[in-house]
């Protein structure tokens, strides 16, 4: 399949020798971009919830220092480090982008571009392959001497660099390991995405013709390739200053502490949009087909996503404000940062334009959608407080920033995961998901994340700073007031995780006893809905020809509601 | 907003919060615009029978300029913002005004050490009064702080300053304060520096000048060569 033409249907497809392989060739060992997306998503998942476990360990802490935490018992401050920087390694390499970027990627690009694979597959086999063991190796550091690494997930050196300092000698390795072997995998996996959403196109399918969600994880794949290289290249030098005592961040032979920061943020900043547009192409999918609207200009979308990746690439010093960089380069990177606003705001509007005129059906993927437009609205607007130089002198490295960077990091990894799942359920097990409990599990999850993340928000303007294993220490900190803020964040967690279960029940339930979904549920537009639910290896038994763009509900000069890309008329 | 949690004890702990509620303004304004437009629409746009939806491109200039005259607005806000950021990001770290006072702030993994001039007003001389994790400053009084680290990163932060500045190994930051409310507040390690990062506190007291002076006085001068030289060799 991996030479197969594009738009020529592989007489291999739809054979019955498919039907024939064993589990261990069929779902291990897989080259069909689906099973591909579903390991993604079922390791994403899995990750999810060790990173979700961990968060209830160290909230914990934080609420009742020093007492026990059932299911793991005290908390150290070793053990407090180590699951602070894993849990936000986790949460961002190993759930949102294979989740949104991998899993998302792999089920829809072929599906909805209308292709029968991927281009290259075998890459795309070999991309899980790597992702797998990336994953085991970050779960191995904690059983090594000394465990899991404590440095924050940014590893700033020196106490990155020399075991003496974070006294974990062969958990930060590890970690730095395992953290490179998962750029790998996302780079073969970018590749895919961007030659099969180019090349691979059904025939009439222009490039404004292709869905908002595929250009979404194309953009974001771009993204993350052009960004991903110079912390490659400080993942290695870090690794030589751990494992061989090089010096490229030690000041005391002449490296430069913030070299890294200037490598690790040159990545890392475009990596909250690498992960964000996934999210706002899957919200874009979902709002137009349950506001029964056409996109609200569709290019001025793609447009502002465009833009706001080229900014991406100019702001990342806006995190290192006070790390001890020129005073002077602060102006500059408080201009682009607050420039980045623009193209965001205007991507929001849009989403908010599309919602007039539309006949809003508030099924639960419709639900997760606008809560993603309504949560990321008050982690942008409070980015803009980080953003001017002035006010981040005293907002940095508090909670007011990481309340923040939760109200962005949860819509997109969160949110858009439960929005998608909830939404293309259908097409990949082919049943319907119960929507009395995906309503249930909804309102339980949004209500009570918010009542996460409001007391830090207010924590943080009180001044508490992150990564305290106790503020118990810090007089001002301490206080009874504060001390019932935590500890309403901490019981508002338990509480979400708890809701999670109804979710699990509802999804493994729905997989198997859910009812028959059909090809097109949902009356929406784009291809994949032209497809058998679940789609047969290969897709279709004819790859599809696309006359329209993907939006065209309502429209005027037809009876239905929708106009599928795929009909002649 | 921060004067209701953190008293302002700097000169420039008001300007910080000025900006900070500027912000607040303008952002609580798009907030609540959006948000509140988003709720309404979709109230008014729910699905109910007899209705359709309307089949709008959004490309028409018409249509359009519901987008273009929120972004342009917003830009405008967003010029605000930047010139009120630059001017108060350039008093507090760009700009230095003359020292009257000058002390060392050291750390490392897991301490503050804080050396003062002594008697004589001077740093580096042999009256100098080191301390852990104590720092004594007198009101009214400009200060510069030459800010270091013998390990790894730390940062200085001192809350009711509204003051935050990362401490790096091999360096020498200088930066200035000047306090203006007596008290004793805390200082924190604002930057991930190992395993005892928290209890990396400190606490400042703001004096006037009679207590400082007392203060001083009393306090018996510490060789700084105590201080300055790491605790432990730094190995290769």
């Amino acid at each position: 399949m991996a030479e197969s033409i594009p738009h020529e249907v592989d007489p291999g497809h739809g054979d019955h020798h498919h039907e024939d392989q064993g589990f261990v060739s069929k779902y291990l060992l897989s080259t069909d971009h689906k099973i591909i997306a579903m390991q993604y998503m079922f390791t994403g998942m899995l990750m999810a919830v060790i990173g979700g476990f961990m968060s209830y360990v160290f909230r914990m802490q934080l609420a009742f220092p020093g007492e026990s935490v059932p299911l793991w018992g005290i908390v150290t401050p070793a053990n407090y480090n180590a699951l602070i920087t894993n849990h936000g390694t986790i949460m961002i390499f190993w759930v949102a982008m294979p989740v949104l970027i991998a899993a998302f990627g792999n089920y829809l690009i072929p599906l909805m571009v209308g292709a029968d694979d991927m281009v290259f597959p075998k890459l795309n086999r070999l991309s899980y392959q790597i992702f797998l063991i990336s994953a085991l190796v970050l779960l191995s550091s904690y059983l090594v001497e000394g465990g899991g690494f404590g440095g924050a997930w940014t590893s700033y050196p020196p106490l990155s660099a020399k075991s003496q300092y974070n006294l974990t000698p062969a958990g930060a390795s590890l970690w730095l390991l395992a953290v490179a072997l998962e750029f790998v995998a996302f780079l073969l996996g970018g590749i895919n995405f961007i030659t099969t959403a180019m090349n691979s196109r059904a025939p009439g399918m222009k490039l404004y013709d292709i869905p908002m969600v595929i250009w979404m994880i194309v953009i974001a794949s771009i993204l993350f390739m052009v960004s991903v290289g110079p912390l490659i290249a400080g993942a290695i030098m870090l690794f030589f200053d751990q494992t061989l005592g090089t010096a490229f961040f030690d000041p005391n032979r002449g490296g430069d502490p913030i070299l890294w920061q200037h490598l690790f943020w040159f990545f890392g900043h475009p990596e909250v949009y690498v992960v964000l547009l996934p999210a706002v192409g899957i919200t874009a999918e979902i709002i137009t087909v349950f506001a029964r609207k056409k996109l609200f200009a569709y290019k001025t979308v793609l447009h502002t996503a465009v833009g706001t990746g080229v900014l991406s690439f100019t702001v990342w010093a806006h995190h290192q404000f006070i790390a001890g960089i020129d005073p002077r380069m602060a102006h500059i990177f408080t201009l682009t940062t607050l420039l980045i606003s623009i193209p965001i705001a205007e991507m929001m509007f849009v989403y908010i334009a599309t919602l007039y005129g539309g006949s809003i059906r508030l099924t639960t993927p419709m639900l997760w959608a606008l809560a993603f437009i309504g949560e990321f609205l008050i982690g942008g607007v409070t980015g803009i407080f980080l953003g001017a130089s002035g006010a981040d002198v005293y907002f940095h490295d508090t909670y007011f920033v990481l309340a923040h960077f939760h109200y962005t990091f949860y819509p997109i990894a969160i949110i858009g995961t439960f929005a998608g799942v909830s939404y293309w359920f259908p097409k990949m097990f082919g049943r319907m998901m119960n929507d009395t409990l995906g309503k249930i599990h909804f309102w339980g999850s949004i209500v009570s994340f918010n009542f996460i993340f409001i007391p830090l928000f207010v924590l943080g303007t009180a001044g508490q700073h992150r990564r305290i294993f106790d503020f118990q220490n810090f007089p001002a900190l301490a206080t009874p007031e504060l001390q019932q803020l935590r500890i309403l964040a901490t019981m508002s967690l338990v509480v979400m995780l708890g809701f999670q279960f109804v979710w699990l029940y509802n999804f493994i339930n729905s997989m198997f006893r859910g009812p028959k979904a059909g090809k097109n549920p949902w009356k929406a537009n784009t291809l994949e809905w032209s497809a058998d639910s679940p789609p047969p290896h290969g897709n279709w038994p004819e790859l599809p020809t696309v006359y329209r763009p993907p939006y065209e509900y309502s429209h005027p000069d037809r009876e239905e509601d929708y106009w599928p890309q795929h009909l002649p008329n | 907003m921060l004067e209701w949690y953190l008293p302002q004890a700097s000169t420039y702990a008001s300007e910080i919060d000025n900006l900070v509620n500027l912000i607040g303004a303008f952002v609580a304004f798009w907030f609540v615009l959006s948000f509140g437009t988003f709720i309404w629409l979709i109230f008014r746009f729910r699905a109910r029978p007899g209705t359709e939806a309307e089949y709008i491109t959004g490309e028409l200039k018409h249509q359009k300029r519901w987008i273009t005259i929120p972004h342009l607005l917003v830009l405008v806000c967003d010029v605000f913002i930047i010139v009120g950021a630059v001017s108060v990001w350039y008093n507090i770290k760009q700009y230095l005004p003359p020292a009257e006072q000058t002390v060392r702030v050291v750390g490392q993994q897991w301490t503050w050490t804080f050396q003062h001039p002594g008697a004589d007003g001077q740093l580096d001389t042999a009256d100098d009064i080191a301390t852990v994790n104590e720092l004594h400053v007198q009101k009214g009084v400009t200060y510069h702080y030459q800010l270091q680290s013998v390990d790894v990163l730390h940062d200085f932060s001192v809350p009711v300053f509204r003051l935050k500045q990362d401490a790096i190994p091999g360096r020498t930051i200088t930066g200035w304060f000047e306090p203006t409310l007596e008290g004793e507040y805390d200082v924190q390690c604002a930057e991930i520096c190992g395993i005892g990062h928290g209890l990396m506190g400190a606490r400042i007291f703001i004096e006037n000048e009679a207590q400082h002076a007392a203060w001083v006085a009393g306090e018996s001068p510490v060789r700084l060569a105590a201080v300055t030289t790491p605790t432990r060799a730094i190995q290769e």
